[in-house]
């Protein structure tokens, strides 16, 4: 199973794509450097940048996209930390499992036809035999 | 229109897949138990993997053995273990031998639901751990080589202070 699914490259390969768009910019990879530190919130990070607010919130949205980062907000301050990585392999890998099995059994709908369409010619055939 | 496929983590160990079928019990067992139609299904061409070799015989203490191939994997991979239980139409349950003692026993029913029928795949692993492995590690190894790249990127990018 663990094969299959590690040749299952479309789903994780999209994750990966917008991973990468978020780290192809130096102060989204900066950010991330600075969360792996410590958690930080959107106008600390806009401080340490030397960025508006807006300018790091979009930042951090890019970021929050690709699963690197969630915030929370409590009162007025919304705080970043790193994904939480480990319920999300979970989550991802399960869906990669799920439509590992929905494309297998989407093949054994058409055997299951096929057979179903089989009995019934040779249903049909054994009745014509008996009654001539 | 498909039927749904549902995948549930049950329990710290087990793993549970269902999915109707819109036909005779009697025919979606034959359709898992006779090798040839097996392959028809089992390794779907989006996958991108072919099967080199299937073995298998399906008895109460019967082994079954499953080679498959990759394009981008040096080796093919082989998939062994022992039927425990064979019950024709309704019920198979194997035990999956190839990663040692971590496999999951699997347990496959077939119910008769009027036209339909139900199949419920149900995975028990040894333990908490051997679960949380299977889906973390080799299973997720896209991921995790991913990660490590990302890892190594950041790493890299900390130890030249491109940043402040």
């Amino acid at each position: 199973m663990r094969y299959i699914l590690n040749h299952m490259v479309q789903y994780y390969q999209t994750r990966f794509d917008a991973s990468f768009a978020a780290l192809s910019d130096a102060t989204r990879r900066g950010v991330l450097e600075q969360l792996g530190r410590a958690d930080a919130s959107i106008t600390e990070l806009a401080d340490k940048f030397h960025m508006t607010l807006t300018g790091m919130k979009k930042h951090v949205g890019v970021l929050e996209q690709a699963g690197l980062v969630t915030t929370e907000k409590v009162g007025r301050v919304r705080t970043c930390r790193l994904g939480q990585r480990r319920l999300e392999e979970e989550a991802a890998w399960i869906e990669r499992y799920r439509q590992l099995w929905a494309s297998r059994f989407d093949e054994l709908d058409k055997v299951v036809e096929e057979l179903k369409r089989k009995e019934k010619i040779d249903g049909h055939k054994k009745r014509s035999e008996r009654t001539p | 229109m498909k039927n749904e496929t549902r995948v549930d983590r049950k329990s710290e160990r087990e793993l549970v897949v269902t999915r109707t079928f819109n036909g005779p019990a009697r025919i979606v067992f034959k359709a898992w138990t006779t090798p040839e139609l097996f392959k028809q299904w089992w390794l779907p061409k989006s996958f991108g993997i072919s099967l080199i070799s299937y073995e298998a015989d399906f008895r109460t203490g019967g082994t079954y053995r499953l080679v498959m191939a990759h394009p981008s994997s040096g080796q093919p991979m082989a998939f062994f273990g022992r039927y425990l239980d064979v019950t024709p139409h309704s019920r198979l349950v194997w035990t999956n031998e190839e990663s040692g003692d971590n496999g999951a026993v699997t347990t496959v029913t077939f119910e008769d639901k009027g036209a339909a029928t139900l199949v419920t795949i149900h995975e028990l692993y040894p333990s908490k751990e051997a679960l949380d492995e299977a889906m973390t590690s080799g299973a997720t190894s896209g991921w995790d080589e991913q990660f490590r790249q990302l890892e190594e990127m950041l790493g890299t990018l900390g130890e030249n202070g491109e940043r402040a």
